[in-house]
């Protein structure tokens, strides 16, 4: 006997949670299928070592779309909405930097660091509104719609005027460091800047389009940086209290095993336990790679299409580090209330660049660059009494280590990255008490995302916009009927933004209404 | 330094050889890294040979895929339109694969050797998208084009020269059937199948035996006017058969830049290919749009007026010129139908059968151009079909 649903969400992740939330609304008959025992996908807070809990990837917030709170009437509580950043350096001298304004830096860098983010929020805000529609389709038969959506996206980068559309059209395929060096004297601010531009990602700062991944991080709050109370799980309790709110069943612990398919439509989703779930209509919140490779099969796609999910470049290369700590480290030069800032560890866009060059080859970094939080400074709900938790985004452990990942690979490169936070935190590893160590290969197998990419797919120009996931499928409509993509992997693309999960549920609820 | 000198010229078929002794046109083109003779001997000599007795054609550069695997039924009725799982072993296919577009990418003939074991022949090279199909499926594919020649034997005497070199139980075999059978002691595979659209096999062996079987052949065949041809002849042959070539009637889907060039089945004529009750394969979705919405283009067979070849010649509705509806894409006099025939494509809704065009054709004598307007009728069959190509047993000559 199986259960019979309007529609299937697979995966309780951000953007499943914000589809399935929207579709109920609209009245639609739900279920949410979770793989893990805890909704939320990467996007939750986990307990690491007793007593010690940290948002498990994304530990900052900064993409969530205001549309998507006010679609939903979401209330998130904040730990804190104000974190500024700190390039650390050596000697004490560190670089500051809060919205528009940087201190540490020369009178000239601060003035062109102001120029510079004027600029940058500018565009990014071009291409937030973009990030909150459906891509146009470019063919021959695209629709009014369609012609438009194009012709509104070139109306809005004419209208920034000649002088910034050409300098939009000049920097948007452009790596960050060409930029930087032309700006900046402050090696600090260079780094944290370029820094910024690879997180969580397969590229270096002299990678093509790292302005572009630079403006993705700032298109949704101007890179305004928050801390959710209690972690991540914060923003997906929320966003899963809203789908059962709206009728949504979520179901945790039911991974699915494959979308049920006859005669080129969906008919449901069968679970690794067997059981199947009927509905016309199911929207994966997986990757495009995980979704159609394994839950769909290449027997029920056609070999154009196969060939080109087969080759979405989603190989991770952030590996996420969360340590439980005694007490906080000294750091030279911070004060002890200002650990509730964010600290990078990029002391110029060359070092990045460097630690990139190792996973080319295939192996980590030699000296990685980190971002770090302490998040228990503002929230001592995620730790014992009087103990904190550092919590850092490590680039680069590429997820295809050519030495394979195993224990013993883990642990080398968590003292390689230790011993480089020692640098700036010389009392560091003395305060260790537990340690967890996530690298591409744990994401992967952890939150069911193929190569370990939580952006479920390189944010570059041949994957974005009109080509996320892939030209031709970037309407978050799959060639079988009834199935929708919602994840990252779709347009806009990663974050946790809810972006995606929105636009194709208004994408999904638009088809229904011209059927 | 040293300068190694690496041998980059084109393959020899093995049968080679027996091939250089006879060549009297030292005329040769490539075909996939091979060398092909345009002919031997002269292009209408070896024509009427195999409309009249036997010709001798060598496909071994045609490109051949073993293709195997417990998912290889899977594999190949994803690949082509054909419904793959009706074709028993011992029964061959002619088939054609399409990209997602519903466009053709190639044509060619898939032998079902023996359960879940298969050969697919083609003019092109097709690796790189066959290993794209096969992603997500256990199946094994080898291009064993090196590894084993073929000779096709195609002519009203083919059956004859057969039964001569003693295959015994050749008189069986049905048309778009293989088998194999005892060649001095050991196998050779045969299927009733060619280009020539006139009785005819076509014999598969490996390498080594080549210069054998060639020998053994043409000695069988001595009394019953057994020739080898070229290319150039069989051409001739295959337009009266009204068959398809690739970069002719077609463009290889993944050789056109423009939109707009490829052509799907459906314009192709070649409709009965297509299955569109299977549940997935390559091209279902835009031919079934296409069979919804109507094709672009359909491929026609002409009689034409008059004796002057329609080479290129542009297609026109209406004598008066206007604007044209297509072009003729294969066209020759046809000396056994006593025809000018051609091959084209044209827009639709032109092009029904019995529907009367008119084609422009500009021809050459002594220097000077002239043109003519000849009325030219599409008919629906081969101009070429004889009814022995048929029967089983076929008839001895």
């Amino acid at each position: 006997m199986s259960e019979r649903y309007d529609a299937i969400v697979i995966g309780a992740g951000h953007n499943g949670l914000v589809c399935a939330s929207l579709l109920g609304k609209a009245g639609k008959k739900l279920l949410v299928l979770e793989a893990n025992d805890q909704v939320g996908g990467a996007a939750v807070t986990r307990e690491f070592a007793e007593g010690y809990s940290s948002s498990a990837c994304a530990h900052l917030l900064y993409q969530l779309q205001p549309q998507v709170e006010k679609d939903l009437g979401l209330k998130i509580k904040l730990a804190a909405d104000d974190i500024g950043t700190l390039s650390l350096g050596t000697g004490g001298e560190h670089v500051r930097i809060n919205g528009d304004t940087v201190s540490g830096v020369s009178e000239d860098d601060a003035t062109s660091y102001r120029e510079f983010y004027k600029r940058m929020t500018r565009f990014s805000d071009l291409l937030r509104t973009y990030f909150n529609r459906t891509p146009a389709r470019l063919a021959k038969d695209a629709s009014k719609a369609d012609m438009l959506n194009l012709a509104q996206l070139g109306f809005d980068v004419r209208r920034l005027g000649r002088t910034e559309m050409q300098e939009f059209l000049r920097l948007i395929g452009m790596n960050i460091r060409d930029e930087l060096v032309e700006r900046f004297d402050s090696s600090l601010l260079r780094g944290a800047l370029s820094l910024d531009a690879v997180l969580g990602t397969h590229l270096g700062p002299r990678s093509p389009n790292t302005i572009l991944t630079y403006l993705y991080r700032l298109a949704g709050q101007h890179g305004k940086l928050s801390q959710p109370a209690g972690g991540m799980s914060m923003v997906t309790d929320a966003l899963a209290q809203s789908a059962r709110g709206n009728g949504a069943v979520i179901r945790t612990g039911m991974a699915a095993k494959r979308i049920v398919i006859d005669a080129g439509r969906v008919r449901g989703v069968e679970t690794q336990g067997g059981e199947i779930f009927e509905s016309n209509m199911v929207v994966s919140n997986a990757d495009p790679v995980s979704t159609m490779m394994c839950l769909v099969g290449t027997k029920n796609l056609e070999t154009g299409f196969t060939r080109r999910v087969s080759h979405i470049r989603m190989r991770g290369n952030a590996a996420k580090l969360h340590l439980a700590l005694d007490g906080l480290p000294t750091i030279d030069g911070v004060h002890k209330r200002e650990f509730g800032e964010r600290f990078v560890i990029a002391p110029d866009e060359v070092y990045v660049e460097r630690a990139f060059n190792h996973a080319k080859y295939g192996e980590t970094s030699e000296k990685p660059a980190i971002e770090i939080s302490f998040p228990t400074f503002r929230d001592t709900s995620l730790a014992p009494a009087g103990k904190h938790v550092l919590s850092a985004i490590v680039q680069y452990a590429p997820w295809e280590l050519r030495a394979g990942w195993s224990d013993e690979t883990r642990d080398a490169f968590q003292q390689v990255v230790v011993d480089t936070m020692t640098d700036y935190m010389p009392d560091l590893a003395g305060r260790i008490t537990a340690s967890e160590l996530l690298t591409p290969a744990d994401i992967e197998k952890q939150f069911h995302i193929n190569g370990g990419h939580w952006h479920h797919g390189e944010l570059a120009l041949d994957q974005f916009l009109f080509t996320r996931p892939i030209g031709g499928s970037q309407q978050y409509r799959m060639p079988i009927d009834g199935l929708w993509l919602c994840g990252a992997g779709a347009h806009p693309g990663g974050g946790v933004s809810g972006a995606p999960g929105r636009n194709a549920a208004r994408a999904i609820l638009k088809q229904e209404k011209s059927a | 330094m040293t300068v190694t000198e690496v041998d980059l010229g084109r393959y020899q078929s093995p049968f080679y050889p027996r091939q250089a002794e006879i060549d009297r046109l030292n005329r040769w083109h490539e075909w996939k890294g091979y060398s092909s003779a345009d002919g031997f001997y002269d292009t209408t000599l070896e024509y009427f040979a195999t409309r009249n007795s036997a010709g001798a054609f060598d496909i071994t550069p045609m490109t051949k895929y073993r293709i195997t695997g417990p998912d290889a039924l899977d594999f190949l009725d994803r690949l082509v339109t054909r419904n793959m799982r009706k074709i028993k072993p011992g029964r061959v296919a002619y088939a054609v694969w399409c990209d997602d577009g519903g466009h053709v990418i190639d044509d060619g003939t898939i032998f079902h050797l023996q359960e879940g074991e298969y050969r697919l022949c083609s003019q092109e090279r097709h690796m790189a998208w066959f290993k794209a199909a096969a992603i997500g499926m256990d199946v094994t594919i080898v291009d064993e084009t090196e590894e084993i020649c073929g000779l096709a034997l195609q002519g009203p005497t083919s059956f004859s020269i057969l039964n001569e070199l003693g295959l015994s139980g050749i008189d069986q075999l049905r048309p778009f059937g293989l088998a194999n059978y005892d060649f001095n002691g050991t196998d050779i595979m045969v299927s009733r199948t060619g280009f020539t659209g006139d009785l005819g096999y076509e014999l598969w062996i490996t390498n080594d035996r080549a210069i054998e079987l060639w020998d053994a052949l043409f000695e069988a065949g001595k009394h019953f006017g057994i020739m080898a041809m070229g290319t150039a002849a069989l051409e001739h042959a295959r337009i009266e058969a009204g068959f398809l070539a690739p970069f002719e009637e077609f463009l290889p889907a993944h050789t056109t830049v423009r939109t707009g060039r490829a052509r799907s089945p459906l314009e192709l004529g070649l409709e009965w290919l297509v299955d569109f009750s299977k549940p997935c394969f390559n091209g279902r979705r835009a031919l079934l749009d296409e069979k919804k919405n109507g094709s672009t283009w359909r491929l026609v067979k002409l009689d034409i007026e008059g004796n002057k070849e329609a080479h290129q010649a542009f297609i026109f509705p209406k004598k008066n010129g206007g604007k044209e509806c297509g072009f003729v894409t294969s066209a020759m006099w046809s000396p056994v139908c006593k025809q000018n025939i051609a091959l084209g494509t044209v827009r639709t809704p032109h092009g029904n059968v019995g529907d009367k065009l008119w084609v422009e054709i500009y021809y050459q004598r002594e220097m000077h151009w002239s043109r003519v307007m000849a009325e030219a009728t599409v008919v629906d069959k081969p101009f070429w079909d004889p009814p022995r190509k048929r029967s089983t047993p076929p008839e001895p000559y």
